[in-house]
C-alpha cells in the first residue's frame, strides 16, 4: 500500500540524511521525498512517499518517530488528505503544433511560462495522476525534459499538523 | 568564569560527574589532552587502541549503570572506535564517544586524518553532533548525556572541531541544569489500561513463561522483576544480556533461551499459553523461525522503546514505558486484583516443565581426561563463590560461560550480545575493574577473540587492574569450526587458529603472571592461587578439549522445539 507521511523535523544540517539514512539502513523504499522549511524556520517539514504493507509501514513510521530530531509525524494516509504535486515540463513546440500544446495546457489548466521559437515551459499542478496523464497527452516524442517535485500533502478539517 | 573550549569540554564531564575518560591522543584533541593534562578530577585512562578505549567505557557502564566516556582523535582514532561504538548501539548502552574533528575551515577538504565521523557514526548511534560554535559546547554535552542515559540508552557521538577548543578563545562557561528537547520525550510511564489488560491474562494463564531481557538490567528493575515472578510463581526465561536479572540459581529460573538456550527454557516457549516479554526484543537468535515462534501463546510485551514492540513478532497486548515503572504499576495492580493465579494449571505446567528439566540438557563428559570448557566455567565458578563479574568475548566460550555460571546479581555478566564483538573482553574487563576496583573481574575468552585486543594487557600494567583472564584455549574458532562441523561436512575452512603465541611469556612480558593448565585436576587449584594474586593480573592459559560443541543448538531458522542435544543425553 502507498502511504504519503508528513514529517515535522529539526532545521539542522543533517537531518535529512538520518532520515535518508534510515529507509537505506533498513531496507525501506522511498518513492519521493519533499522538504522545506516552515514558517518557523527551525523546523522543517517533509512529505515522504512510501509503500509497504501495515506492518513495515508501522515500523517506518516508529522508527521516524525514533529519531531524535522528529518531532512529530502524521501518516496522512490514514485519514482524508489533499495530495498534490508541481511539475515543469519542456516540450517542443514548433510552429504546426504551438495551438494544439496551448489548448492542452489549457485542459489541464497549466499554465505556459516560458516561451522560445521552438519550446514551451508549462507549469502544472495536482494529483501525481494527473501529471502523468498531461505526460502521456503530450506524446513522447515532444517531451525534452520533466521535472517534478514529488508530492504534497495536508490532511482535511481543521486540525494541523503543529508543534 | 571564563574558559576555552577545551577547558569547557572537561568542565562539562566534571558536571556529568564523570570519573574515568578512556582514549587516545591525537592530533585533533590535543588542546583537550592538554586541558586534561592540568586538572585532577577527570582521571584518562589510556587504552591502546581506540577500540579498547570505547570497550572499556563499555564495560564500565554495563557494570556500573553510568554513562562510559571515550576520547579518540579524527580519523583512524574514530574509525577504530566505531566498532566500539556499535557493540554499545546494539546492547543499548549509554556512552558518550568525544571525537576530534580537523578545524572546521578544513572539513571537506580530505584534509590529514579527516573522516567525516558523523556521517560513519550515524547509523550506529542514538544520537551524534558536531559542534560548530564554542558557544556550542555546554548544551550540546548536556543533551548527549541527557540522550545517552534517558529512554532506550544508548551511545551518543559528540565531534569536536579542533578550532572550537581553541586555548586562545575563551568565553563565560554555564552548565545547562534541566534539559529539555520538544522533538524528544521518551515514555515515563506505561498506559494503565494495559497494564490491567496483561495481569488479567497473567491470572488467568494456564501455562505462563517469562521470558526478560537486557532491558530489565538497563532499568535497574530487577527487584520489581523478582518480586512479581515470585508471587506469581511463573516459570521464567532469560536472554543472553538478560541474565542475572533474575537469579540464575532460584528453582523458577529455567536458564537461557534460544538458540544455545536451554531443553526446558526453549521447550516453555514453543508450548506456552502466555508470554510475558519484559525489556525484550525478539532477536532472531532467540526466537528462531518467526512462524514457529510461540506458536499458541498471547504475548504481552513491556518495552521503552515502541519500535521495539511488533518489530519481529507481533504482540498481543503492548505497554510502552520503563520496565521498572510498568514492573511496579503490575504489582500494584496484582495487589488490588482479588483474583489469584491459576494455582491447578500452573502446578501441572510445572510438572512438565520438571519433566523436560529431567532431560538435564546441559549435561557434558565429566571423566574426560582432557578439560572441557563446561568444567573450566564451573570450576571458576566455584572459586568465585558465583560472585565475580564476569566479561567474556564471543564464541563457544561466551556460551559456556552464560549456561555455566550462574549469575544472581545484575550487571555481573558483561558481554556484546548484539553485535557480537570479538575483542570485546579484555578491554571490558578494564572498565569493570575500574567501576569496581575491590572486586573479582574475570575475563572468558578464547585465543582467537583474546588476540583481536591483547595490546589492552598494557594498559591493565599501566594502571595495576588486577584482572583473572580465563582463556579456554581449543586452538580453532570455536563457534566457526561447529558450523563448519554441522553444516559443511567438516570442511574447516581457516578456522584453526594457527602459530599461537605462547600466552604465559606472552603475560609475563606485558608484566603479568602466566599459567598454563592442562589437566583438569590441576584446574581448581590453579585458579584459586591465581585469585589469591590480589593485585596481580593472572593469565591462564587453559588448553581445552578442541572437540567439545555447545549445546543444546537450535539451527538458524529452525524452531524452539527442533534442537539438537549433546551427544549421549536423551534424544528429543
Amino acid at each position: 500500500m502507498r502511504h504519503i507521511i508528513s514529517i515535522l523535523i529539526e532545521n539542522e544540517s543533517g537531518a535529512l540524511s538520518r532520515v535518508a539514512g534510515l529507509f537505506s539502513a533498513r531496507g525501506y523504499n522511498i518513492e519521493s521525498l519533499t522538504v522545506a522549511p516552515t514558517e518557523d524556520p527551525t523546523l522543517s517539514r517533509m512529505t515522504l512517499v512510501t509503500r509497504g504493507d501495515e506492518a513495515i509501514i508501522e515500523q517506518i513510521t516508529k522508527q521516524l518517530n525514533k529519531l531524535v530530531e522528529v518531532v512529530k509525524l502524521l501518516d496522512l494516509s490514514d485519514g482524508p488528505h489533499i495530495e498534490r504535486e508541481m511539475m515543469m515540463i519542456k516540450l517542443k513546440a514548433d510552429n504546426g503544433r504551438r495551438d494544439e500544446i496551448a489548448r492542452l495546457v489549457d485542459i489541464f489548466r497549466g499554465k505556459v511560462v516560458d516561451v522560445t521559437d521552438s519550446t514551451f515551459v508549462v507549469e502544472l499542478t495536482g494529483k501525481s495522476a494527473k501529471l502523468d496523464a498531461f505526460i502521456k497527452a503530450a506524446h513522447e516524442d515532444s517531451v525534452v525534459e520533466v521535472v517534478r517535485s514529488g508530492p504534497l500533502g495536508i490532511a482535511r478539517g481543521s486540525k494541523g499538523l503543529k508543534l | 568564569m571564563e574558559l576555552s573550549g577545551a577547558e569547557i569540554v572537561i568542565q562539562c564531564l566534571k558536571e556529568e560527574g564523570v570519573e574515568y575518560v578512556f582514549g587516545y591522543p591525537g592530533g585533533a584533541v590535543l588542546h583537550i589532552y592538554d586541558a586534561l593534562f592540568k586538572q585532577n578530577d577527570v582521571k584518562h585512562i589510556l587504552a591502546r587502541h581506540e577500540q579498547g578505549a570505547t570497550h572499556a567505557a563499555d564495560g564500565f557502564a554495563r557494570s556500573s549503570g553510568k554513562p562510559g566516556v571515550a576520547l579518540v582523535t579524527s580519523g583512524p582514532g574514530a574509525t577504530n572506535a566505531v566498532t566500539g561504538i556499535a557493540t554499545a548501539y546494539m546492547d543499548s548502552i549509554p556512552m558518550v564517544v568525544l571525537t576530534g574533528q580537523v578545524p572546521s575551515p578544513f572539513i571537506g577538504s580530505d584534509a590529514f586524518q579527516e573522516v567525516d565521523t558523523v556521517g560513519i557514526t550515524r547509523p550506529c548511534v542514538k544520537h551524534n553532533f558536531l559542534i560548530k560554535d564554542v558557544r556550542d559546547i555546554a548544551s550540546t554535552f548536556r543533551k548527549a548525556f541527557y540522550l545517552a542515559t534517558s529512554g532506550r540508552p544508548g551511545p551518543v557521538v559528540i565531534d569536536i572541531p579542533k578550532d572550537v577548543t581553541d586555548p586562545n578563545v575563551k568565553i563565560p562557561f554555564s552548565y545547562p541544569k534541566k534539559m529539555k528537547m520538544r522533538s524528544y520525550n521518551p515514555v515515563t510511564r506505561g498506559h494503565l489500561g494495559q497494564i490491567k489488560k496483561a495481569v488479567d491474562l497473567m491470572l488467568a494463564a494456564e501455562k505462563p513463561v517469562f521470558y526478560t531481557g537486557g532491558g530489565v538490567i538497563l532499568d535497574n528493575a530487577d527487584k520489581e522483576l523478582v518480586e512479581l515472578v515470585r508471587s506469581l510463581g511463573f516459570p521464567i526465561t532469560s536472554t543472553l544480556m538478560g541474565l542475572g536479572a533474575y537469579p540464575g540459581t532460584d528453582k523458577q529460573f529455567l536458564g537461557m533461551l534460544g538458540m544455545h538456550g536451554t531443553y526446558e527454557a526453549n521447550m516453555a516457549m514453543h508450548e506456552t499459553d502466555t508470554l510475558i516479554a519484559v525489556g525484550a526484543r525478539f532477536d532472531d537468535r532467540v526466537t528462531g523461525q518467526i512462524a514457529q515462534f510461540c506458536p499458541n501463546a498471547t504475548i504481552i510485551h513491556i518495552d521503552i522503546d515502541p519500535s521495539s514492540i511488533s518489530k519481529n513478532v507481533r504482540v498481543d497486548v503492548p505497554i510502552v514505558g520503563p520496565v521498572r515503572s510498568v514492573l511496579e504499576d503490575m504489582l500494584q495492580v496484582l495487589k488490588e486484583s482479588k483474583k489469584s493465579p491459576q494455582s491447578a494449571a500452573v502446578s501441572k505446567w510445572w510438572k512438565q516443565i520438571e519433566e523436560w528439566r529431567g532431560k538435564r540438557c546441559l549435561r557434558y563428559d565429566q571423566n574426560s581426561g582432557i578439560i572441557k570448557p563446561q568444567f573450566a566455567v564451573e570450576t571458576l565458578y566455584r572459586v568465585t563463590r558465583g560472585d565475580a563479574f564476569v566479561a567474556s568475548d564471543v564464541g563457544q566460550h561466551q556460551m559456556f560461560a552464560a549456561q555455566f555460571y550462574q549469575f544472581d546479581k545484575p550487571r555481573r555478566w558483561i558481554n556484546s550480545g548484539g553485535l557480537g564483538t570479538m575483542g570485546f573482553g579484555l578491554p571490558a574487563g578494564i572498565g569493570i575493574q575500574l567501576a569496581h576496583p575491590d572486586a573479582e573481574v574475570a575475563v572468558i575468552t578464547g585465543e582467537a577473540s583474546i588476540q583481536m585486543c591483547i595490546q589492552e594487557l598494557a594498559t591493565c600494567k599501566q594502571y595495576d587492574l588486577p584482572l583473572k583472564i580465563m582463556l579456554l584455549n581449543n586452538g580453532y574458532m570455536g563457534m566457526v569450526r561447529q558450523w563448519q562441523e554441522f553444516f559443511y561436512d567438516g570442511r574447516y575452512s581457516h578456522s584453526y587458529v594457527d602459530s599461537l603465541p605462547d600466552f604465559v611469556t606472552l603475560a609475563e612480558s606485558y608484566g603479568h603472571v602466566g599459567m598454563k593448565i592442562e589437566k583438569p585436576d590441576d584446574l581448581e587449584g590453579a585458579m584459586k592461587e591465581a585469585f589469591a594474586m590480589k593485585d596481580r593480573l593472572v593469565f591462564m592459559d587453559v588448553i581445552v578439549d578442541p572437540t567439545e560443541n555447545v549445546y543444546p543448538m537450535i539451527e538458524a531458522g529452525k524452531g524452539h522445539h527442533e534442537m539438537y542435544m549433546s551427544p549421549g543425553s536423551e534424544l528429543v
